[in-house]
């Protein structure tokens, strides 16, 4: 008889495609080959379309509306406005900040771009005809577009329907246009460490406001069935689950006659948490009109109008003893939220998680205090590409630490080293409140001033400035560093909900009799490519391959309850909920796998695919037997079919991290920027698959070049939007795109059932002040202390003139 | 974004083209690659009613070099100018403009024509004709006529160009000296913050002829005259083209917009100057 050889455990881990493995996505074979599915994909029989009237001013009154030319031209079917919606008590509608906003213009508008009526009509030819006639009389008001101008005594009460409230979502507020306070840590002990400290640095750093733009823009396809009374609703979620029943609570629509669907979507960065005016109105037309309606924004709707990033301006002061050890971080920030509160955050953190600004150091008092402030610009405030207000938080403690620096004459890495939380204090719990899992800072810090010859680049930064001092050269270099730590995975239910739903998630899995399976889970890719990924957890999880594993995400009538995918939460919350799922369905595969070898479950031990009985190699059941025996053996005790589902409320949050090193080079005549390295190391725990998370840190760091060097979303003092398309609005070709390098360390998360920390979001968080602290790092010596981004060619010549190095 | 309706027209003879301008005047536009119109037509910052397609007229394509006379057709597209190889030999400098011009996939629908007709005080071609000293061909109702590129332009979108009026084709005499077209932007596909095209003949140190334009530094291209007769006759060294920087960034008047304000503009304009002033001296 032949040896029939089985294959070894190695062997056969490896053909599972599981954790580890750079497995191709396989999404790419719909995406590269035009078969996406995107929202604007969707046809249904006899649909109409809407699009908005806009506002072209940032605020006034109107004092009329006149739609009289629209609704008589052929092919315009209705024309919405708030007075159509008031009834239905849906012209406005709740913010996810505890806030309202206007649906559509209720007597007045608050920016440029606002939402102001509704045009239905045959075809996108005829509603945009439509809306170019639709008459609005405005009368302008007194704009303000400055924070700090917003609270003056004289500024414009932008919001007229909470005037006279004194009490607002999160406690009491000063000023008509003041939104909250919002205060962590300890003042008193902070402010002494700060009047006795030996040395303080005190600074304004401003996080200018821009926009996540993703190439699909926002939009939505509405259909209400009159006959069974069920809303379905196909549309660009990042949450699908919340849309629901938020849906359902504003509409009285009953939670089971609402399906939700996110087909593909073509990026999201935070651009797609929020619910737009746009959903509501296309819901509404539905219903009126009996049809189907589709609502897509163009590009420049979706830079004026939908969901903004940052606008922060964080005033730090930071005190140490005279050799560099910290003692203290005090901040306080004004938060520009625009007309409405519509940030994207936890319900109890109006601030997100800005409180991780004590970063990556071990700083034993620290006070934050943010002020949300309303002015004429728009709405939103959402995480672009990374945990709530957390890019903010690391941007302006990767800030107060080279200035901090400066003042102490004292090398930043060397300042960085020094103040690294070390490996033996995790679990860490910081000054503001975080219980930080694991991470190994000095390991990843070495590795990285390493892997670029740190101590070469000083001396070839000194070379440089020679030549150029010496009127050689009108270049100077300039060295960014960056060490980040973030806070995603939101979150423990106990202190982290959205609208009052725990932000848990989960993970649902059908094994099918010939031992193939489908999971399904509450969170939906936007390109982060869960399809591949979660596929290779549950491989590692029930030994059946990968590519035999269906994963689908995005129908709220399939897929369990989840709170969706946003600041990196898909991997440490429905990743583990998913390990969770499987590991219940190994314990039952347990169970059949003793029936058919007739021993005692203890008897058995797990081996990559199969049960083995212990010290009985030759007796196993694979995976794939065990499958198909639940289907058709009558096992005492043991419900038939396999399948599980698992709902993981996390017990913590993850805390990726990493060291972020560039080095830029600088034509101070011109402002002209020449990014000579990007060197990026991350520690995102366990690493489920390193193609993917090599992929998702050339992403980030993409939009980090971006934001930090020239993409903005700017207003005059009129409030228009001076930069509504993308000749204005910084996106980066490949052409723009520097070479990375990437690195990692690994550190797993103690808590998460599989180690992993999530990692999309990290290169935006680390990218930002790696890029902006090099354009600093070049001019550090002839005195700058700090130059606001974006450091576009003439801001950046801006610096070079006014410390006098222009001729 | 979405245009207004408008009735499409695609003849294939420049009198058809011309016929259809009389009938509606200025309700009517001609369409070449589309780069500017379709953009401003889609925000309905501008009406038409009449969009005249000129792609099926085969007598506006084309690029004919006879000695060192060069004619090119208005519908010539950009791609098509870097990539004759006898036009590079001719006038090397096209090539070296066209190529900063937006990206590959804009060049190959933008043309000539549309370039220089339109206008548009940040488009490259218009202040590279005037670095040439072109010579546009107009077709109209009345007849050809002539109009020197140095002339064309009156203000941001005004040009000598009549209604019922199509530029036909571009013509000028082989460049003779050294070359450069000098460009900043912030990306690409973007306009110039400041761009500069120089032609400079030089016999033993000495400058025969000159040749300065300058892009997007003011609401029309900017010949600068007084640089040109600075610098004719005379020696040429760093110091003369410094003083020359400073003369054509005297005649520049750009406006401020995202790109920065007009001190920056100024500032950049005069690198950008004399980085093509000592390139193309270089080459001369």
């Amino acid at each position: 008889m032949d040896d029939v050889k089985t294959p070894s455990s190695e062997e056969r881990k490896s053909a599972l495609s599981g954790l580890g493995t750079s497995r191709k996505r396989v999404e790419d074979a719909r995406f590269t080959q035009g078969k996406g599915n995107y929202v604007d994909d969707i046809k249904l029989k006899g649909m109409l379309f809407g699009d908005f009237v806009r506002s072209p001013v940032a605020h006034a009154k109107i004092k009329k509306i006149d739609t009289a030319a629209a609704l008589a031209l052929p092919g315009v079917h209705a024309v919405l406005t708030a007075a159509d919606l008031e009834p239905l008590g849906l012209h406005w509608m709740p913010t996810l900040a505890g806030d309202k906003q206007m649906v559509l213009a209720d007597g007045k508008v608050l920016f440029q771009g606002q939402e102001v009526a509704f045009v239905v009509g045959d075809d996108r030819y005829a509603v945009s005809d439509g809306v170019a006639l639709v008459e609005v009389e405005y009368d302008e008001l007194p704009v303000v577009t400055d924070p700090f101008k917003a609270e003056m005594e004289d500024a414009p009460v932008l919001r007229e329907d909470i005037a006279d409230q004194k009490e607002g979502a999160h406690g009491p507020r000063r000023h008509p246009n003041h939104i909250f306070t919002w205060e962590s840590g300890d003042k008193e002990g902070t402010n002494k460490v700060l009047d006795e400290a030996e040395v303080v640095a005190d600074e304004m750093v401003y996080y200018h406001r821009t926009h996540p733009c993703p190439l699909e823009t926002c939009g939505c396809v509405a259909s209400m069935d009159k006959v069974n009374g069920k809303l379905t609703v196909w549309g660009t979620f990042q949450a699908p689950h919340a849309v629901r029943t938020v849906a359902s609570l504003i509409s009285s629509i009953p939670e089971h006659n609402i399906r939700i669907i996110s087909p593909d979507i073509g990026g999201g960065f935070g651009n797609k948490v929020g619910v737009y005016p746009g959903y509501v109105c296309a819901i509404v037309a539905s219903i009126v009109t009996g049809v189907p309606i589709k609502w897509v924004e163009d590009r420049m709707d979706n830079l004026m109008a939908t969901a903004f990033a940052r606008d922060y301006w964080m005033h730090g002061k930071i005190s140490a003893t005279k050799e560099g050890k910290i003692t203290g971080l005090w901040c306080h920030t004004t938060a520009d939220h625009g007309a409405f509160d519509a940030c994207a955050d936890p319900t109890k953190f109006p601030a997100g998680f800005m409180n991780i600004c004590t970063g990556s150091y071990d700083i034993p008092v620290a006070y934050l205090a943010v002020d949300g402030v309303y002015t004429n610009k728009a709405p939103g405030g959402v995480a672009y590409r990374c945990s709530f207000r957390v890019t903010e938080a690391s941007y302006f403690i990767e800030r107060m630490i080279e200035v901090l620096a400066l003042k102490l004459g004292m090398d930043s890495a060397e300042l960085r080293s020094k103040n690294f939380i070390k490996k033996e204090q995790f679990p860490y719990t910081s000054a503001l409140g975080w219980e930080y899992d694991s991470g190994d800072y000095h390991q990843a810090w070495d590795k990285a001033l390493e892997a670029v010859n740190y101590k070469k680049l000083r001396e070839d930064q000194a070379k440089q400035l020679e030549l150029f001092k010496s009127g050689k050269s009108r270049k100077l270099i300039g060295i960014g560093l960056s060490h980040f730590t973030e806070i995603v995975g939101a979150g423990p239910v106990k202190n982290c909900d959205i609208l009052g739903l725990g932000m848990f998630d989960a993970c649902e899995i059908r094994i099918h009799p010939t031992g193939s399976a489908i999971a399904r889970l509450g969170t939906i890719s936007q390109g982060q490519g869960h399809a591949t990924t979660f596929a290779q957890i549950l491989a590692s999880e029930i030994g059946i391959p990968a590519s035999d594993i269906t994963l689908e995400e995005g129908d709220t009538d399939t897929a369990p309850y989840g709170l969706g995918t946003y600041g990196s939460r898909s991997t440490p919350v429905a990743g583990a909920a998913t390990a969770m799922a499987g590991r219940k369905i190994r314990a039952k595969a347990q169970m059949i796998a003793a029936y058919l070898l007739e021993v005692h479950d203890d008897d058995l031990e797990w081996d990559v695919d199969r049960f083995v009985v212990k010290g009985a190699p030759e007796k196993f059941k694979t995976m794939k037997e065990i499958a198909f025996a639940s289907y058709n053996q009558a096992i005492p005790g043991v419900e038939p079919g396999l399948e599980a589902v698992s709902y993981y409320d996390p017990p913590n949050m993850t805390y990726p991290n990493g060291a972020y090193i560039c080095v830029m080079e600088i034509d101070v005549d011109t402002g002209v920027s020449e990014i000579k390295k990007v060197y990026a190391l991350d520690d995102c725990g366990t690493r489920i698959n390193p193609m993917i998370i090599e992929g998702q840190v050339h992403g980030g760091l993409t939009e980090a070049l971006a934001i930090s060097m020239g993409q903005e979303i700017a207003y005059d003092e009129q409030g228009n939007v001076m930069t509504g398309t993308l000749m204005d609005f910084f996106v980066p070709t490949a052409w723009e795109t520097p070479n990375y390098e990437t690195d990692f360390t690994e550190t797993p998360s103690p808590h998460h059932p599989i180690g992993a920390k999530g990692v999309g979001e990290s290169p935006n968080v680390g990218g930002v002040s790696a890029f902006s602290n090099a354009v600093h790092d070049a001019f550090k010596s002839f005195g700058l202390t700090q130059a606001h981004m974006p450091h576009d060619h003439w801001r950046v010549w801006k610096i070079a003139k006014d410390l006098g190095l222009h001729n | 974004m979405i245009p207004s309706a408008f009735t499409f027209y695609k003849p294939d003879s420049i009198e058809k083209a011309v016929s259809i301008m009389k009938d509606f005047g200025d309700e009517a536009r001609v369409i070449a690659g589309g780069h500017s119109l379709i953009p401003v037509m889609k925000q309905r910052l501008t009406d038409i009613k009449h969009l005249i397609d000129l792609s099926a007229i085969e007598e506006l394509k084309g690029i004919n070099i006879s000695g060192k006379s060069i004619t090119i057709g208005a519908m010539t597209t950009q791609v098509e100018l870097i990539t004759n190889e006898n036009l590079f030999k001719t006038a090397p400098v096209i090539r070296e403009a066209s190529l900063q011009i937006a990206d590959p996939q804009v060049r190959n629908l933008g043309t000539i024509g549309g370039n220089v007709a339109n206008g548009d005080p940040a488009n490259d071609m218009p202040g590279l004709m005037q670095l040439l000293d072109a010579t546009y061909k107009l077709s109209g109702t009345n007849g050809l006529r002539e109009v020197k590129a140095r002339e064309f332009y009156d203000g941001a979108y005004f040009t000598a160009r009549e209604d019922d009026e199509i530029l036909i084709s571009i013509s000028f005499d082989a460049p003779i000296g050294g070359y450069a077209y000098e460009k900043q932007k912030r990306k690409i596909g973007d306009y110039a913050t400041a761009a500069a095209g120089v032609i400079l003949n030089v016999d033993n140190g000495v400058c025969s002829s000159a040749s300065i334009a300058l892009t997007n530094l003011s609401d029309t291209p900017v010949y600068c005259d007084e640089a040109v007769s600075m610098l004719t006759g005379k020696n040429i060294d760093d110091n003369l083209l410094s003083q020359a920087t400073k003369s054509c960034v005297e005649q520049s008047d750009p406006v401020a917009d995202q790109r920065g304000p007009v001190e920056f503009k100024k500032y950049v304009a005069g690198i950008v100057i004399n980085k093509a002033l000592k390139r193309a001296f270089e080459r001369s």
